[in-house]
């Protein structure tokens, strides 16, 4: 008791002099940034002690990575037709073969491969002649509408054996350090579809848990006895959620490319390229967390209503198999995903080396979805 | 309690949800300064009456002004001068109790040292223990904690002690005469009238959404003890249990 009261007379100093200083502080501008802040770094906190998030964003994309890693050249199989020549033992033929993902197809007539290539049961046609009077080859290749995604493979393939002085129908120099260029590898192909599904569970499961749980548990309800404002709220969770998000991107692609060799064409711009891809389709897949969290009555409705969303992008947005490996009428679907898109510009990106100008088509599809879910998500998102 | 001025003016208030009349036509003054009790049975209207003037329900009529500010233009500025505790709240998950201070820091913009606030409600000892981990009572002094961090003019405490052994009841009752002393004005709700008598100034009686009585609890006291009202069975003449019974009846509320 005797201790209590000298605790009390120290807090009521405390209070006094707290309110002294408070009487300068009011008429300081409340600051939403201040508050956005706070939040984000109390979700960050929130999601690192979070086991599900962990597991979802770094295990299972990892476990994916590794299992396909050790696999090996269990991947995507490109079937290239080499045209009848004197000269199949060139170093480009060489080089094709050293790449594992390529299968070549020999001892076939122009005319048999012309009709393989029209049904798609080989992915391209090449040639390679030595060019008169010189010791370069020249490089002819023929892809086939019927199968353009392993055709895509196979130039970006080619676009690395010569960098970037590919496929001018001109001369392709070859020489003995051009051709000791980057190699191909499953890796390649699975890494981005493993990071695009990462970042899928992340946005999806994540924001619709989280918000669900604020407003079931009241939490958000305390917030609103605060001035904060509702928008600090969700960009600050959505910080949070992000950074976590990239971070992971980040740790995934690191380990990718020291254990596993994953292509980085042009290093770090590659990797903040990636993360700027990564960004935007975290965000787009946040709104379907918004959405979920909204329509879901109770935490167990979570799980059903985020399978439906991302079970079809997991299995048909070129995860694991190309789209191409899909029926036909399936393909459409495929191509209406927003993953799809993602994948195919992460690929792009870290296998072609390109930037982010050159997948513009993919980012403004990605947009389009971005600007239909958080329409819908606007509607039915609760705070109470 | 000379200089008798309202800090929080609630007039003719009315509160719907959809037919049914939760509030009807209530009005009543909160003085600066004083511990102001509502009293009144389950479902009476007092967490919604409380809530509409935290700003956090919509009132369906009436007019509310707290230090000034109205509630329906200026809510913002009412939420950084008052400190509220929920009958029913959560806090963030995963978070100790001082991260979670941090974080009410940071949506009030106060600087304050969180370890500063656990003391004043004596739980240093559990700084690095989550909310979940937290015994009732131990959750109930959290939770004020939190409602003194933007330094509030007013704080809205509603059954504040609800679920506590008899220590805890009276320590949380020296708290809030604390916080009062140190020049805060404390509305609190109970189901507990020995806890009115002993720490409001004046308590309201809500019934049905109407204030049935409001006084200071001797006041009423006397006045029921006047009408000649006697305990059964004991020499005593009343308190105020007897009050909040013969006021509100005796019949069991959902
Ligand atoms: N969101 C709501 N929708 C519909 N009715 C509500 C809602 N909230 C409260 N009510 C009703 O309004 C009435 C008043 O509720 P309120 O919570 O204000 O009572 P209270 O006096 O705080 O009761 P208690 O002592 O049990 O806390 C109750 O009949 C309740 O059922
Ligand atoms: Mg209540």
């Amino acid at each position: 008791m005797n201790d209590n009261n000298i605790n009390a007379q120290a807090d009521r100093e405390e209070l006094n002099s707290g309110m002294k200083t408070e009487t300068t502080n009011r008429g300081g501008a409340y600051s939403n940034t201040k508050a956005t802040l706070a939040l984000a770094k109390a979700s960050f906190r929130s999601i690192i002690r979070s086991p599900s998030a962990v597991v979802f964003t770094l295990a299972f994309p990892l476990i994916f990575i590794l299992v396909f890693g050790f696999l090996g050249g269990g991947g995507t199989h490109i079937d290239v037709g080499i045209s009848p020549g004197p000269d199949l033992k060139n170093p480009v033929v060489g080089m094709l073969e050293k790449t594992g993902m390529i299968r070549l197809v020999k001892d076939k007539s122009k005319e048999d491969f012309a009709k393989l290539l029209e049904k798609g049961n080989v992915d391209a046609m090449i040639d390679v002649h030595r060019k008169v009077n010189s010791v370069a080859y020249s490089v002819n290749v023929v892809y086939t509408s019927a199968s353009m995604d392993k055709g895509n493979i196979l130039k970006s393939v080619l676009n690395n054996l010569f960098y970037d002085k590919n496929l001018k129908p001109s001369i392709a120099e070859i020489k003995e350090s051009t051709v000791h260029g980057r190699e191909y590898k499953t890796i390649d192909f699975i890494l981005p579809g493993q990071l695009g599904f990462s970042l899928l569970s992340t946005g999806v499961f994540g924001t619709a848990f989280v918000f669900l749980s604020l407003r079931q548990t009241l939490v958000i309800k305390r917030f609103f006895a605060t001035p904060v404002k509702r928008s600090s709220i969700v960009i600050g969770e959505g910080i949070a959620r992000i950074g976590f998000a990239l971070i992971g991107a980040l740790f995934i692609i690191v380990l990718g490319n020291l254990f596993f060799g994953f292509t980085l064409v042009h290093g770090a711009i590659t990797v903040v390229n990636m993360l700027v891809l990564a960004t935007l389709g975290v965000i787009v897949f946040m709104g379907f967390g918004f959405i979920i969290s909204g329509i879901a009555k109770n935490e167990s409705m979570v799980p059903p209503i985020s399978n439906i969303v991302t079970l079809p992008q997991f299995l048909l947005s070129g995860t694991f198999f190309s789209i191409e490996a899909f029926p036909k009428w399936l393909q459409p679907i495929s191509r209406a995903l927003p993953l799809t898109y993602l994948n195919d510009a992460m690929r792009k990106v870290a296998f072609e080396g390109v930037g982010l100008w050159d997948v513009k088509f993919q980012i403004m599809i990605l947009f389009i979805w971005g600007i239909g879910i958080y329409a819908v998500a606007v509607k039915v998102f609760k705070w109470e | 309690m000379e200089t008798k001025k309202a800090i929080i003016s609630v007039k003719n208030l009315v509160k719907k949800y959809d037919d049914f009349v939760a509030v009807q036509d209530l009005s009543f003054d909160v003085y600066e300064n004083e511990i102001f009790g509502l009293l009144g049975p389950n479902g009476a209207g007092k967490t919604t009456t409380l809530e509409i003037i935290e700003t956090l329900r919509a009132k369906t009529s009436g007019e509310i002004i707290v230090d000034g500010f109205s509630v329906d233009k200026h809510a913002h500025e009412i939420k950084q001068i008052i400190g509220v505790q929920l009958q029913a709240a959560g806090y963030y998950p995963n978070l100790n109790l001082i991260e979670l201070i941090e974080l009410f820091a940071g949506l009030y913009g106060a600087n304050i040292k969180p370890m500063e606030m656990l003391e004043k409600v004596n739980l240093q000892d559990k700084a690095k223990a989550k909310y979940k981990a937290l015994s009732g009572g131990q959750k109930q002094r959290f939770s004020i904690a939190t409602t003194l961090i933007n330094q509030p003019k007013i704080i809205f405490l509603d059954e504040p002690t609800t679920g506590l052994d008899p220590q805890a009841r009276r320590n949380l009752w020296d708290l809030i005469t604390e916080i009062r002393s140190n020049g805060t004005t404390v509305v609190i709700t109970t189901h507990y009238m020995d806890e009115a008598e002993q720490l409001c100034d004046r308590v309201a009686f809500v019934e049905r959404g109407q204030i049935i009585a409001l006084d200071t609890p001797d006041n009423l006291i006397d006045k029921l003890v006047s009408s000649g009202f006697e305990r059964k069975k004991e020499v005593k003449k009343a308190n105020l249990e007897d009050v909040f019974i013969n006021l509100t009846g005796k019949e069991w509320r959902e």
